[in-house]
């Protein structure tokens, strides 16, 4: 329901991807959003536990879309047009990514080094690795990407954005609905730090 | 088996802002209403809730209020030659759902067109010649500015806009728009107040000779009353506004600028959730007889009225047209036929300017905050050396900080990794965005019509859009580029980035809501759907309101237009129809 208030994920096991599964997206996230002096990685900012919440519900499987047939092959002006939904872009996407290097390296994902997955992940996007089983390395990158993104960018109530790392590193209060005090404060930093709608991590558990 | 329900004087289809502009004036006529609206009922303390509506995922990416495609979507293609494929997802537009429609998650810039604009065909022609436009296919409206400022007016003060005029009666007013056509009198609230970005755009346009002015914003300035005694609260600058229904009161829409009155009068009722799946008509088609709806349990209506209002989403007017035999269908080769002729679009493109010492704080906005320059936008500038015509407004409003969505980035940064990561941190702050957004213009090829193959949940074939950008539009549009270009060389950043617009209209990145067209007014019944009071030709006791009845789109966004059509409909409806019930207002 629109009006409901939106419940907070809790991080702990896998709703939708496999241990193995996980594992690998873990990976990718973290090359995705690597952790630097800037903010943690996109592992420890929870965007593998997001993503695997998300495919368990509507966006998973495309429920409020359109998915009726014939699916035909459309020009990209046309937008996505495969009958898959993102769960099972997912599961076949990413056993075709350790499928295909197992083949070619002999490893997985996860047992390569960080410049080799970099370079696996930019061969991907650029349409530059035949993947198996008809999965297309740039649409189940680019759904990676964003969802990645997603993770690391949103509310924290979805599971991402750990201790709203995003939001800290970029200067955005989160949040907050009232900034008339600061308005007419042209070029001049805001002063508070950001706000989730569960609060700050300072408040958790302090609540009845 | 179809329940059939008691008679009324009217049935609306879809209750945003023109079917609750519609019931209210016909409720106070006396007259006995019934709303049928697709989507849920929605009010400002339960769905708009202060303590979670700041959720950019929720609303903005995964966009909760907004029509699903599941419900309805349409097919779309660039031109007659291919194979038009459904929208599984929008993208380019978002059309709205539900009690409001799109007016509870609009931005409420809030535009009045010019004479120029409404006697477009006319004033082009006589200025430079019939062989300038003689590839497109524009069309007067029918009316004049002066005709429609009393609309304008009462729309303004209904949804309490704030703004500044640049034309009181014919007398040019400091710091409001020079090239607006005369207004009876002043906004009902002033500007709002100024960020960083827009003032900083609006000083350097006026150094070089250009003339911004405050965005006329429905989002509040002050706190403010309106003439039916709804009280809305200042606006507070919270940067969730568009794809948002506003938590404070502080955003015109059919919740805070009608509703509240509306739904106490015993003469008026709305019915939610409830698709109307076309309008029935009489033996012989000449005139309605109500309206046959389904509920979320599948169960079937008919609702027999004397009067039918079309008050959907413009595009779904057209459609129900369409599937009720409302009218002919528009046929590009022999350019026959009214219904689905004329869809226009918007022809927009932006400018980012990159800067290292600035900060302006970009979650700090409104919906409507910033500051336009016309001109370069309409007939404001002589097009006689120039080889289009048309004309964008530049816009300097900065809506948001959300950063899902609002991450700007030097051009050839990587969409990933560390690299990413700095300049996603450096760009966050300190860029200035701004945009065109420009006139659309009417061609042949460019329509609506019924998809042959895909249907939608109840089996009813989808809507099928057939666009491109038209040449004339793309020079329109490269033109007003190259004037952007000026003021980002004149803002001095450290470096400039342009996104021209180029053919090919791609339904994927969203663009503009702003979909025009498809029952358009005018005086020839041979060209036009509806007469100028928005009055079916065909079945004259329909009336199809909306953004559906532009012959073409203006470099302005059409809520302010599409508010005062509504009233004017509403007055002939009590003023002159009601006389003599079920007949033309016009003769064919």
């Amino acid at each position: 329901m629109a009006s409901d208030p939106p419940a907070q994920v809790v991080a702990g096991g896998w709703h939708f991807f496999s241990a193995q599964e996980a594992a690998l997206v873990e990976a990718i996230v973290d090359r995705i959003i690597p952790a630097d002096e800037l903010s943690m990685g996109g592992k420890e900012a929870g965007c593998a536990v997001y993503i695997d919440r998300q495919l368990m519900g509507a966006f998973g499987v495309s429920s409020r879309l359109y998915t009726q047939g014939p699916f035909l092959p459309g020009l990209p002006t046309q937008g996505y047009q495969g009958e898959a939904n993102p769960a099972q872009r997912y599961r076949t996407g990413l056993a075709a990514i350790d499928a295909f290097l197992k083949q070619r390296d002999g490893k997985t994902f996860v047992e390569l080094a960080s410049a080799e997955q970099d370079a696996f992940l930019t061969a991907m996007e650029a349409g530059k690795v035949d993947l198996p089983n008809g999965v297309k390395g740039p649409g189940f990158f680019g759904l990676l990407l964003q969802n990645t993104m997603e993770g690391f960018f949103a509310d924290p109530v979805y599971g991402g954005n750990k201790d709203m790392v995003s939001w800290r590193m970029l200067g955005f209060p989160g949040a907050r609905y009232d900034y008339r005090d600061h308005v007419s404060k042209h070029n001049q930093p805001y002063p508070q730090p950001p706000v989730s709608i569960i609060g700050r991590p300072e408040w958790l558990g302090k609540g009845a | 088996m179809t329940k059939i329900l008691p008679r009324k004087d009217v049935v609306i289809v879809g209750l945003g802002w023109t079917g609750s502009i519609l019931a209210h004036e016909l409720t106070d006529q006396g007259l006995d209403v019934v709303a049928i609206e697709r989507g849920p009922w929605r009010d400002t303390a339960t769905d708009f809730n202060i303590g979670y509506a700041q959720d950019e995922l929720r609303y903005s990416i995964r966009r909760d209020l907004f029509l699903q495609p599941t419900v309805e979507t349409m097919t779309v293609r660039n031109d007659p030659s291919q194979k038009a494929l459904p929208m599984r997802d929008f993208g380019s537009f978002l059309p709205g759902n539900g009690v409001g429609g799109a007016g509870v998650h609009w931005n409420g810039h809030t535009w009045r067109f010019w004479d120029s604009d409404f006697q477009i065909k006319t004033n082009l022609t006589k200025k430079y010649g019939a062989s300038r436009i003689a590839d497109l296919q524009v069309e007067d409206w029918g009316v004049t500015g002066a005709e429609m400022e009393p609309y304008y007016d009462q729309f303004e003060y209904l949804a309490g806009i704030s703004g500044k005029a640049g034309n009181i009666k014919g007398h040019l007013q400091e710091g409001g728009n020079p090239f607006e056509d005369p207004r009876s009198r002043d906004y009902p609230n002033p500007p709002m107040q100024m960020t960083y970005a827009p003032t900083l755009f609006a000083e350097v346009g006026r150094s070089i000779g250009l003339h911004p002015f405050p965005t006329p914003s429905a989002n509040m300035s002050r706190a403010y009353v309106n003439p039916l005694g709804i009280a809305m609260g200042q606006c507070t600058y919270c940067g969730f506004c568009e794809r948002f229904g506003c938590a404070n009161y502080s955003k015109s829409s059919a919740q805070t600028t009608v509703l509240p009155v509306l739904m106490k009068k015993s003469n008026f009722e709305v019915r939610t959730d409830s698709e109307v799946l076309h309008v029935d008509l009489a033996p012989g088609g000449k005139s309605a007889r109500g309206v046959t709806y389904v509920d979320t349990s599948g169960e079937e209506y008919f609702q027999p009225a004397d009067l039918v209002l079309l008050c959907a989403y413009g595009l779904h007017n057209a459609r129900l047209m369409m599937l009720s035999g409302i009218g002919k269908i528009y046929d590009p080769g022999s350019g026959e036929g009214t219904v689905g002729r004329n869809y226009c679009y918007q022809t927009n493109a932006g400018v980012q300017v990159f800067f290292d010492d600035k900060n302006f704080n970009p979650f700090i906005a409104a919906g409507a905050l910033g500051q336009t320059i016309d001109d370069y936008n309409g007939d404001a500038f002589d097009h006689g050396a120039l080889d289009f015509v048309g004309g964008a407004g530049i816009n300097c409003i900065p809506t948001n900080g959300r950063p899902i969505g609002t991450r700007p980035t030097l051009p050839g940064t990587p969409k990933w990794g560390s690299a990413w990561k700095k300049a996603t941190v450096e760009g966050y702050r300190s860029t200035l965005g701004y945009s065109s957004q420009g006139s659309s213009y009417a061609t042949r090829n460019n329509y609506l019509d019924l998809d042959p193959t895909y249907k939608d949940r109840f089996g009813r074939p989808l809507m099928r859009m057939t666009f491109d950008f038209p040449d004339n539009d793309i020079r329109m549009s490269n033109y007003v580029c190259d004037r952007m270009e000026e003021i980002a060389k004149a803002l001095g950043g450290k470096q400039y980035a342009v996104g021209r617009r180029k053919k090919g209209w791609d339904s994927v990145p969203y663009q503009s809501t702003h979909n025009t067209g498809g029952a358009i007014m005018g005086t020839d019944p041979k060209k036009s759907a509806v007469n100028t009071f928005l009055q079916s030709w065909d079945v004259p006791n329909v009336f199809v309101i909306g953004a559906s009845a532009f012959p073409q789109n203006a470099g302005k966004n059409p809520t302010g237009t599409v508010g005062a059509l509504a009233f004017r409909a509403a007055d002939a409806i009590r003023n002159q129809y009601l006389r003599n019930p079920g007949a033309p207002l016009v003769q064919a």
